[in-house]
Formats: C-alpha cells, sequence, structure tokens
C-alpha cells in the first residue's frame, strides 16, 4: 500500500495542508481557537501516521538513499527537489512527526493568546523539520535548515517568557553567524562540483585544503545546533523562555540537526578534513560533558538544569561520531534519538508544574511524591533514562558511545563516561529536590496529580523510552547498513587521500 | 523453570506497583512473597539439579544490542555459581518479604514498599543469571536503583533522600570503573560474552595495550576498572561511605540489600570472573589488599559505633573484606562459601536487630536499651545465635567458612597473604569483641529506656519470628552441610567450570592440609579472646570502656568519626564540583562567553550601529554586521592561504 505514492512529499507538506487550513477558518475567538487545535491535532497525528509508512517501506539492508523522489527546481543552476532518506535520515523523521502531535496536546491548554497563529506556526515548523531531514539536495537543505529558525524564532519571541526578547535575540545571532558559512560553503561546493545533489556530492573528492575550509564553515553552522561548547549558551536562556511545547522540539529535534549535519555533509564529504579536526571535536566534547555538568550542578531552574543536561549529552553524542567506529557512530544516532525523547519528556515533565504554579525555580518545590504520585512516577522514569539506566533508552546509545570511543581514543573514554557520575548528580540533586521531602509551602500541597490529558502525553514517551531500551534492534538495524557504509566510504576515501599524498610526495623526495 | 524464577519477582513487583490500590495491602503482600517464595522453592530445586549435573546452560530471551561485532543478548546463565546465589538470594529475599508483612504492617505505603523489594529481587536475579559483562551491568545498575528507591523509602525525611542520593552517587564512581572495564574487555577481547572472554584470556596473559597513552597488561587494566566495580557495590575501602548511611532505610531492606545479596555482588562478579582474573596477579594482589584492609578499618568502627544498625553495617562492611581477601589469593570458592553462610546469619541480625527495634518504638541507640532479653527472649536467642556465627564458633556457619578464608590467605604464602592473615586475626578479635558489646549493651544491664517505652517492650509477632526461626536453621546448618561441597572434598565436581583456579594458586588445597596449631585455630582463639574482653568491658566492670576513651581521645574521636572519610570527601568532591560548577556557570557562561560572544558582539554592533547612521537600530544591522565580517574573513582565508 501507498508504495507508488510520494511519500516523503506527502508527510513534508501535509502539516503545510493543515496550516492553510487554520488559517481561513472563520468565527469567534473562542471558536476559532478550539478549531484550531483540533485541527492541529489531527493534521499532526495523520502526518505522523502517514511517516509510520517511510519506516514501514524502508528496507534496512539497504544502504542507498531509498524512496527517492526528483523533481526539477531551479534548472538553469542544476538545482533540483531532491528528496530521499536513508538509515541515518529516516529516523529522525519519525522523531519529528512523532514529537509534534505530543507537543499540540502540550500546548492544549498552556497557550491561551494567538492560538491560531500558534498552531501554524507548529505545523509550518513540522513541515521545515521533516523536510530538512529528507532533503537531498544541499540548497533544498538550506532552505529547510534556515527556514525552521522562523517559526522557532517567533514561537520564542511571542509565547515566550519576560526575558524571550533577550533569548530570541541571542539564538537568532548565534545561528545566523553559521548560517552564513554555511551559504558560502555551498557556493563553494556548487561551483568546486558543478551542482548541489547530494548524492552526486557524496561521489565527488574535494581538494584538501578547501576541505578545510569547507569544514570549518560548515562546523560553524552545526556546532550551534548541537550546540557544541563554548557556542552552547543561546540554549539555556532560549530553553527558559520558550513556552513548553516549544523547548521540547528545540531539545527534541532541533538540536539534533547539528548532530544530523555532521554525519550528512562534514563526514562524508569532507573525509579528510575530519580526520585532520577530529581531536579538535573531542576536545570541545569533553570540555562540553564535564563542564556543563558541572554547570547543571549550581542551576536553581529547572529547564535551565535540563537544557545544561542536553549540552553534556549532545556532547556525548559529537564524539561518538566522529570515533568512527560503528558502535561509535550508531551509537550517537540511537543516542540523539534517545535524548529527542527523553529531554522533550523531561521538558514536559517542567510543562506539568510550571502550568500549575507558574514558577520553575526549584526552591518553590519539593515533596511533590506526596500529593502527585503519578507524576512522580513519570519524572523517576525519565530522570533514569537521562542518567542512563540499562533498560531505558539512554543507556544503550551512551554506552554504544563509550564503546566506539574506547577503541579510539582511550583518554577521550575516560573523561567522557566521568559524565555518567556527573550526570547521575545533577538529576538525582533536582529529583529530590523537586519530588522528595516534606512539602513546605502551601500552594505545593495542592496541587493536583496528572490530568488524563497529561497522562496521553506522557505514555507514548514511556513506551518509547523502554522500547528503545529492552529492544534496541528495531532502531539499531535499521541505522546499521548505512552507518557501515558511512564509515566504509571515509576508509576508503582517506586511502586514497593518504596514497596521493605519498604519491604526491615522491617526486619531491626523488628531486632533492 | 531458570526464567521463571527470574521473572516471577518482577511480574509480582509490576502487580503490586501498579494495581495496589486494586489488590489492596495485603493482597499486594501476598502476591509479592508467594512470588519471591515459589521462586525461592524453584531455586532449591534447580540447586538439587546443579549437585548431580553441573552441566552449564544457557537459555536465550531476547535480542538485546547488536551493533557490528559488538552484541550483547538477554541470556540465562545457569551453573553451579549461579545456581548458589539464586538460592541464597531468593531464599532470604522470600524471608524478609515475610518478615516485612509484620514490620511493615503500620505503614501507609505498603504495596509500594513489597513492589520495591521484589523489583529489587529481579534485578539481583538477572545480575546472577547474567551471561555478559552488559547485562550484568544491567542488573548491576538495577539493584543499585532498587537500593535508591528503598533507602528513600520514607522519602519524607531529609537524612533518608540524603543517604539515598550519596548510595546511588558512590556506586556511580564504582560503576565508571566497571564500565570502562567492559570496554577494555570488549577492545581486548571483541566480545563481552563470557565464554568467549574466558576462552581468550589464556591467550591474553601478559600482552599489553595502550591505555592513556600507556603500555600496559591489558587484563589487569581491565580487571582493575572491573574490581573498581565491585568496590562500589560491596562497600570496600574507599567506596564505602554509602553502606552505614544506607541504614536510613527500613530495616528489612538492610537485611536483604545491604548485609545478604546486593553488597555480596562485587564478590559474585569477582568469582564470576575468576577465568579472567586468575591471568591478571597483579590485580589479584590488589583485591586481597584492599579486602584485608577493609576489614580491619571497618572493625575498628564497628567498635565504637552506638546504633545497633551501624555497628551491624560496619560488620557487613568488614565481613565483605574477608571475602575479598579470599578472592585476592585465589580461594573464590572460600569466598562463595562464606558469601552463603553470611548472608543467612547477618540478615539473621539485621532481621534480629530490626525485632528489637520494633519493641522498642524505633530506637535504634544501644545506650537507650538493656535489661530487655527477658521481654523478647526469642530474639535474644535469635541474636546470639547470629552473633556466635559471626564470631565464628564451632558449628555455627561462619566458623567453617571464616576460619577456611584465614587459613587459606595464611596458605597462599604470598606477602599480601600474609598481611591478610594478619589484618583478618586482628579483625577477628574485634569482630567477637563488637557483637558481644552490641549483646550486651542491647539486652543485659539495668533498662535506660524510658519507662514508657519500657511497658510497651513485646515479643514481636510470629509472622516476623518465623523468617528468623528460618535464618536461624541456615545460620547453624549451613557451614557443616555446605563445607563438602563448597570447599572440602567434593568442590571440583561441584564448581565444574564455574570457577577457574591455575595449578599453583590452590590456596584452599593447601590450607587444608595441617598447619601450625596456632594459625589452623588462629580465629577461633581471638574470637573467644574478643568475647571475653566484651564481657569484662561491659558485664564485669562497666566503668573501663570510658575510661579507656579517655585514655585515648584522640584515636577514639578518629575512629568513631569513621576515620574521617565522609568528611574529606564531602571537602574534595561535593563542595569543589558545587563551587567549581557554579563558578563556571557565572564566569565561564556568563562572563567569558557571553561577554565576549553574544553580547559583546551585541554592545559593539551598537555602537558601531549608532556611528554608522544613528537612525535605525534592530536586527537588521546585527544581522549585516556579522554577514560583512563573515564575508570579509572567508574572503581574506582564501585570499591569503588558497
Amino acid at each position: 500500500m501507498m508504495a507508488g505514492w510520494p511519500i516523503l512529499t506527502l508527510t513534508t507538506f501535509l502539516p503545510l495542508v493543515g496550516a492553510v487550513f487554520i488559517l481561513v477558518l472563520r468565527g469567534d475567538a473562542e471558536a476559532v481557537a478550539r478549531n484550531a487545535r483540533s485541527v492541529a491535532l489531527w493534521t499532526s497525528l495523520v502526518t505522523f501516521v502517514v511517516s509510520l509508512f517511510i519506516w514501514g517501506h524502508f528496507d534496512p539492508s539497504n544502504a542507498e538513499f531509498q524512496l527517492e523522489e526528483r523533481a526539477p527546481w531551479i534548472p538553469a543552476f542544476n538545482i533540483s527537489y531532491h528528496m530521499g532518506v536513508d538509515g541515518i535520515s529516516v529516523l529522525f523523521v519519525i522523531l519529528s512527526t512523532f514529537l509534534t502531535p505530543l507537543c499540540i496536546l502540550a500546548s492544549w491548554t498552556s497557550i491561551q493568546t494567538r492560538v491560531r497563529e500558534y498552531m501554524i506556526a507548529f505545523l509550518v515548523l513540522e513541515t521545515l523539520m521533516v523536510g530538512m531531514f529528507c532533503a537531498l539536495d544541499f540548497v533544498l537543505f538550506y532552505v529547510f535548515f534556515e527556514g525552521v529558525l522562523i517559526p522557532m524564532f517567533l514561537i520564542i519571541g511571542i509565547w515566550g517568557g519576560p526575558r524571550r526578547v533577550y533569548a530570541a535575540f541571542k539564538f537568532f545571532l548565534y545561528t545566523l553567524l553559521g548560517s552564513v558559512l554555511m551559504l558560502l560553503a555551498i557556493l563553494t561546493m556548487y561551483y568546486a562540483a558543478g551542482t548541489t545533489d547530494i548524492s552526486v556530492l557524496l561521489q565527488t573528492s574535494l581538494p584538501r585544503n578547501m576541505q578545510m575550509w569547507l569544514w570549518l564553515a560548515l562546523f560553524a553552522s552545526f556546532a550551534v545546533k548541537v550546540p557544541m561548547w563554548p557556542v552552547h549558551t543561546w540554549l539555556p536562556d532560549a530553553h527558559v523562555e520558550a513556552p513548553t511545547a516549544g523547548s521540547v522540539i528545540l531539545a527534541g529535534v532541533l538540536l539534533k540537526m547539528g548532530g544530523y549535519g555532521f554525519l550528512r555533509f562534514s563526514i562524508p564529504l569532507l573525509p579528510e578534513a575530519t580526520e585532520y579536526f577530529t581531536p579538535l571535536i573531542y576536545t570541545l566534547s569533553v570540555i562540553a560533558v564535564i563542564y556543563t555538568s558541572l554547570v547543571a550542578l549550581a542551576q536553581q531552574d529547572m529547564k535551565k538544569l535540563i537544557a545544561y543536561s542536553s549540552v553534556a549529552h549532545m556532547g556525548f553524542v559529537t564524539i561518538g561520531m566522529f570515533t568512527l567506529t560503528t558502535q561509535g557512530v550508531a551509537g550517537s544516532i540511537f543516542q540523539m534519538l534517545s535524548h529527542g525523547v527523553v529531554s522533550g519528556a523531561l521538558f514536559l515533565c517542567v510543562g506539568v508544574v510550571y502550568d500549575r504554579l507558574h514558577t520553575r525555580e526549584i526552591v518553590r518545590y519539593g515533596g511533590l511524591a506526596n500529593n502527585m504520585p503519578k507524576y512522580a512516577l513519570v519524572f523517576m522514569i525519565m530522570m533514569l533514562a537521562s542518567v542512563g539506566l540499562p533498560g531505558t533508552s539512554g543507556f544503550v546509545g551512551e554506552f554504544l558511545i563509550l564503546i566506539g570511543t574506547f577503541q579510539d581514543n582511550t583518554g577521550v573514554a575516560v573523561l567522557a563516561t566521568t559524565g555518567i557520575i556527573l550526570g547521575a548528580a545533577y538529576m538525582l540533586w533536582l529529583y529530590r529536590r523537586v519530588i522528595y521531602g516534606a512539602i513546605t509551602h502551601d500552594d505545593v500541597r495542592v496541587l493536583m496529580d496528572l490530568t488524563p490529558r497529561e497522562i496521553a502525553i506522557f505514555a507514548p514517551l514511556i513506551v518509547v523510552v523502554f522500547w528503545m531500551g529492552i529492544y534496541p534492534s528495531s532502531f539499531l538495524d535499521v541505522t546499521t547498513a548505512s552507518v557501515d557504509h558511512l564509515i566504509h566510504a571515509y576508509e576508503t576515501a582517506l586511502g586514497d587521500a593518504h596514497t596521493r599524498m605519498a604519491l604526491a610526495a615522491l617526486p619531491t623526495v626523488g628531486g632533492h | 523453570m531458570l526464567a521463571a524464577v527470574v521473572f516471577l519477582p518482577l511480574i509480582a513487583a509490576f502487580i503490586a506497583g501498579f494495581f495496589g490500590r486494586v489488590i489492596g495491602d495485603r493482597g499486594a503482600q501476598l502476591v509479592t512473597t508467594g512470588a519471591v517464595g515459589l521462586a525461592a522453592l524453584l531455586s532449591i530445586v534447580l540447586f538439587a539439579q546443579v549437585i548431580h549435573t553441573p552441566t552449564p546452560q544457557t537459555i536465550e530471551v531476547l535480542r538485546w544490542i547488536d551493533v557490528g561485532e559488538f552484541q550483547a543478548n538477554w541470556e540465562l546463565r545457569f551453573d553451579a555459581l549461579t545456581a548458589v546465589m539464586l538460592l541464597v538470594v531468593t531464599v532470604v529475599s522470600a524471608m524478609v518479604h515475610l518478615y516485612s508483612i509484620g514490620y511493615m504492617a503500620e505503614d501507609p505505603a505498603i504495596p509500594r514498599f513489597m513492589a520495591y523489594l521484589s523489583l529489587f529481587t529481579f534485578f539481583m536475579l538477572s545480575l546472577v543469571t547474567a551471561e555478559n559483562f552488559v547485562q550484568m551491568y544491567f542488573g548491576w545498575e538495577g539493584v543499585g536503583l532498587a537500593s535508591y528507591l528503598l533507602i528513600n523509602f520514607w522519602y519524607q525525611r531529609p537524612s533518608a533522600n540524603a543517604a539515598s542520593i550519596k548510595a546511588f552517587l558512590v556506586n556511580r564512581v564504582g560503576d565508571f570503573g566497571f564500565a570502562l572495564g567492559i570496554m577494555a574487555v570488549f577492545s581486548l577481547v571483541g566480545s563481552v560474552d563470557f565464554n568467549d572472554v574466558f576462552q581468550a584470556a589464556p591467550e591474553l596473559a601478559g600482552k599489553t595495550f595502550s591505555f592513556l597513552g600507556y603500555d600496559c597488561d591489558g587484563l589487569t587494566v581491565a580487571c582493575l576498572l572491573l574490581f573498581m566495580g565491585a568496590m562500589g557495590k560491596s562497600a570496600q575501602l574507599g567506596l564505602h561511605t554509602w553502606l552505614p548511611d544506607a541504614m536510613e532505610g527500613p530495616t528489612p531492606v538492610s537485611a536483604l540489600i545491604h548485609a545478604a545479596t546486593m553488597v555480596t555482588a562485587g564478590v559474585f562478579m569477582v568469582a564470576r570472573l575468576s577465568p579472567v582474573f586468575e591471568y591478571a596477579p597483579t590485580a589479584l594482589a590488589v583485591v586481597a589488599f584492599v579486602g584485608a584492609s577493609t576489614a580491619f578499618v571497618a572493625a575498628t568502627i564497628g567498635l565504637t559505633q552506638f546504633d545497633i544498625k551501624r555497628v551491624i553495617a560496619y560488620s557487613t562492611m568488614s565481613q565483605l573484606g574477608y571475602m575479598f581477601f579470599a578472592l585476592g589469593v585465589s580461594a573464590y570458592q572460600a569466598a562463595i562459601f562464606h558469601l552463603m553462610t553470611h548472608a543467612f546469619f547477618k540478615a539473621l541480625l539485621f532481621l534480629g536487630a530490626g525485632s528489637v527495634i520494633h519493641a522498642m518504638h524505633h530506637e535504634q541507640d544501644m545506650r537507650k536499651m538493656g535489661g530487655i532479653w527477658k521481654l523478647i527472649p526469642i530474639t535474644y536467642a535469635m541474636m546470639w545465635i547470629g552473633s556466635l556465627a559471626l564470631a565464628g564458633i564451632p558449628i555455627f556457619a561462619g566458623f567453617y567458612s571464616k576460619d577456611l578464608i584465614v587459613d587459606a590467605a595464611w596458605a597462599s604464602g604470598s606477602g599480601v597473604g600474609y598481611y591478610a592473615f594478619a589484618m583478618g586475626i586482628a579483625a577477628a578479635v574485634m569482630t567477637a569483641f563488637y557483637s558481644w558489646r552490641l549483646l550486651i549493651m542491647t539486652f543485659h544491664g539495668a533498662p535506660r529506656a524510658d519507662h514508657h517505652t519500657m511497658e510497651h517492650v513485646h515479643e514481636s509477632p510470629w509472622v516476623m519470628l518465623v523468617p528468623l526461626l528460618v535464618l536461624a536453621l541456615g545460620a547453624v546448618f549451613s557451614g557443616i552441610l555446605g563445607f563438602h561441597l563448597f570447599v572440602g572434598e567434593g568442590r571440583a565436581a561441584f564448581w565444574g567450570t564455574a570457577i577457574k583456579v591455575l595449578p599453583g594458586h590452590d590456596s584452599i588445597g593447601v590450607a587444608e592440609q595441617p598447619l601450625p596449631l596456632l594459625i589452623e585455630h588462629g580465629t577461633l582463639i581471638v574470637a573467644l579472646i574478643g568475647i571475653a574482653l566484651a564481657y569484662v568491658f561491659y558485664m564485669a566492670a562497666p566503668r573501663l570502656p570510658a575510661a579507656l576513651v579517655a585514655r585515648c581521645r584522640g584515636l577514639h574521636r578518629f575512629i568513631y568519626n569513621k576515620w574521617y572519610f565522609d568528611e574529606l570527601y564531602q571537602f574534595l568532591f561535593v563542595d569543589f564540583a558545587k563551587w567549581v560548577g557554579f563558578g563556571l556557570w557565572k564566569s565561564g557562561d556568563g562572563a567569558v562567553i557571553d561577554g565576549v560572544g553574544p553580547d559583546g558582539v551585541a554592545a559593539a554592533t551598537r555602537v558601531l550601529g549608532q556611528k554608522a547612521s544613528g537612525l535605525q537600530t534592530g536586527y537588521v544591522y546585527h544581522y549585516a554586521f556579522v554577514m560583512v565580517i563573515g564575508i570579509v574573513g572567508l574572503v581574506g582565508w582564501f585570499y591569503f592561504f588558497s
């Protein structure tokens, strides 16, 4: 069923159809808000179901791009609308379509102003996210990649907290720096290869010198998105000011754009530069793991703490993919998926109490286990998944990354492993201050436990966390072939380059 | 049947945890106790089976992590070592479940407690049935989680919150080593499956690999890292500070997790990995040294404590030390033998202490007890049995296992073996001393509790006494009955391939040859001396302890404050990490990165923007400015460098 359909395009643009539908809604404000919510929810649910067909039709044993669609777009410049997925990108599509309906559900009552615009922003955001993971043309990718910033910028800037302008500005400034450089990199590649089609570019080998500059330009863009230390400081502010659902998408999908970019472009297109700059990535990532974990220990704001923990977890991801070992790369993809679910769920957990008490200050809570036992259980599960307890999704990715790292560099592995101690420290400390103890504030005492709507949001997340932890093969098998292909191509390219360099060196030696 | 043993407790935990409100307190108690009781019966059958047919077997359950060469599946391994652990874990757990029905009767959250206990049992069973390192790590972390939840069972108490976090984090420090150990094993062998690793170990002996830039002996590094995990879980010196604090949990928890089963996981791990450790003699020496030192230090602290549970906790730590130095001198069978006897008598002591605490209105300070032995005679008798077994008096279980361990240390003939022997003898005196100090202070002399408490002192209900009696049977007979099979003539046949001892490392064999008389009976002699001393100090001349403390004030304060480990760690790690974290946040992120980065650029842009036009402000300028900088920079780079 649906085999002949342009299923990627369908998944990408379905949300946009819903957005248009919301745009033309008529009636009094109350009715528009109500209908906008339902339309957005149904659209995103249908999109999720359609996206499952992508997974269904995907052949895990095939490392090539699949479900490809191609149409001329700007033929004069040889730029085409080229979509397709491989083992690296396909699960990110599912992650995006999985989280969006949950986000809309999470905004059901907490967003009361400009509901129509909010829902439109979210659906547009979904289109852009899915499109970005499917795009196989660099220009198309760039459009989606940068386009994502606009709805996100609006979501923070319009529905955000009191310091939203500062946060939105900081978010914008950081990402802008990278964008400009990435655009230049695309132009350079276009002039060097004559195309922006990724599957063609993958066959092109660029000169070593150019690779270095291109790598740095792409790095500037992706490192900000990940975010890597020291360009991470936009993230805590953006999270703190963003509405709950904005934080979920930010942590769940937007951070993965950086990691995905490295895997899709930097590593396969620029192998020599990747080899050259791996120590840089290791250094920054190890600093991220240790530094931000320590900073997380000192936080008094729940969202800030989780934001810093995201930086630390993404530090693991960047280490893993640059080990270029099967376990490391597969682990880092898995860790990104897991982090998308777990950190999304943690932000939702913060949202639950924020909706009730309108503060994120840790000291304003305490003793929630007494009157919110269901909430305490959900928070506990997500906390443990974040800590990387075996049996939850957090463990598999983290452990595979470390296994891969140890084969490549024991020192990095040892330093990164300290993250499992520090990670446990700040999460347990957070959990203790919010959930355990006796209730000391009167307004906390009257808080109600999870509503059925909130349970409906958390239930699928919990299922996925355990599924990924107990039977991760469903996900790992999808990625394995592409990961092996990526590593194989990388090593071949490096081997060729080394021979070339050796050959180039020979006459010089002979000449002297 | 093996799968039933492992998963019955999980199912019970699930039912009690999620449907506790539906089935009620009694229902939760019945489901969990019944399931674990059934698991215990099945374990006995399995144990009987393994005596007859000791062939190891593996049951596949599910694929787990499978990426490239790295494969770790959910599999259950069954051999003699597993059988022993299953027996110990399920029997003690079933008794503790039963006991908890009485002990926790007045608690408002009975289903939650029972669910946690069963959940712990499941994790412990999956630890001992693990077929590969990663699955062992799953059980390992799982029991840590259950321990965290149970220490924090009374979550309204700040002291319980602190103790639970401490337990989890100190264990995580150990797990840091464990995880790295697994990575080292994988990079050496290319597999994490026990069978593959055990097969590869002999060829790896003496091979080096690069670790942190140094060329190290591969197996030694891997074993030491793994041992770090064992140190954390089994509260060995250095990573022991969580165990005494863990006594914040309800007493049945202390008996099950922090005495009989979880804390022995480290001992089990090293025994399970004997085919690897045997080829890493340096690592074995370290194990012996740490174990012996722990046995000694813990015993000294046990001498001075007043909290009845803490005395027993330090005694546990000290006994674990014995097990570890047994492992260190390749007397693995003796270590597991002691693990089993200790599980019975230490659970008995803890549950007995719980019975005392129950009788005394939740009083744990021995200075406020005394003179109650006639009021709770059964508990009193049980505590005697437990203490006799702990001190190693003949007929009682501890005599057979502890005596053999100390002898084996001597028989190993190595320097560290003699050190372990000396520490073992010294700890044995102290063990006997603090055991009888506990008995006398708790049960004898003039009552020191207030009138109201004394009026209500009562013997515990039968649901609590029956488990005591069952464990007492184990504390008396498990030594005599198990000796032949575990460490005697039958040991080679019983253990089969589960434990590997290289020729020339057979310290048990040497220890069972005639040794010098004083050494052979050393532990018994010093135990009797210890008991006599305790009698003199606390019964015959009760002013002596105070006088002695006054004499050696400094030493006493040092020991009473647990050698100041807690204070040192608080200063070195906890305070330091918080201080650094706060500093990095405010000055690193705030002043340096933001100051130079976005805020600095913004300020500079604002100034430039005003200078440039003075008409417009806003994002357009920031955009343009950064774009110009970017383009100029990039063009410049290309111009100069390409």
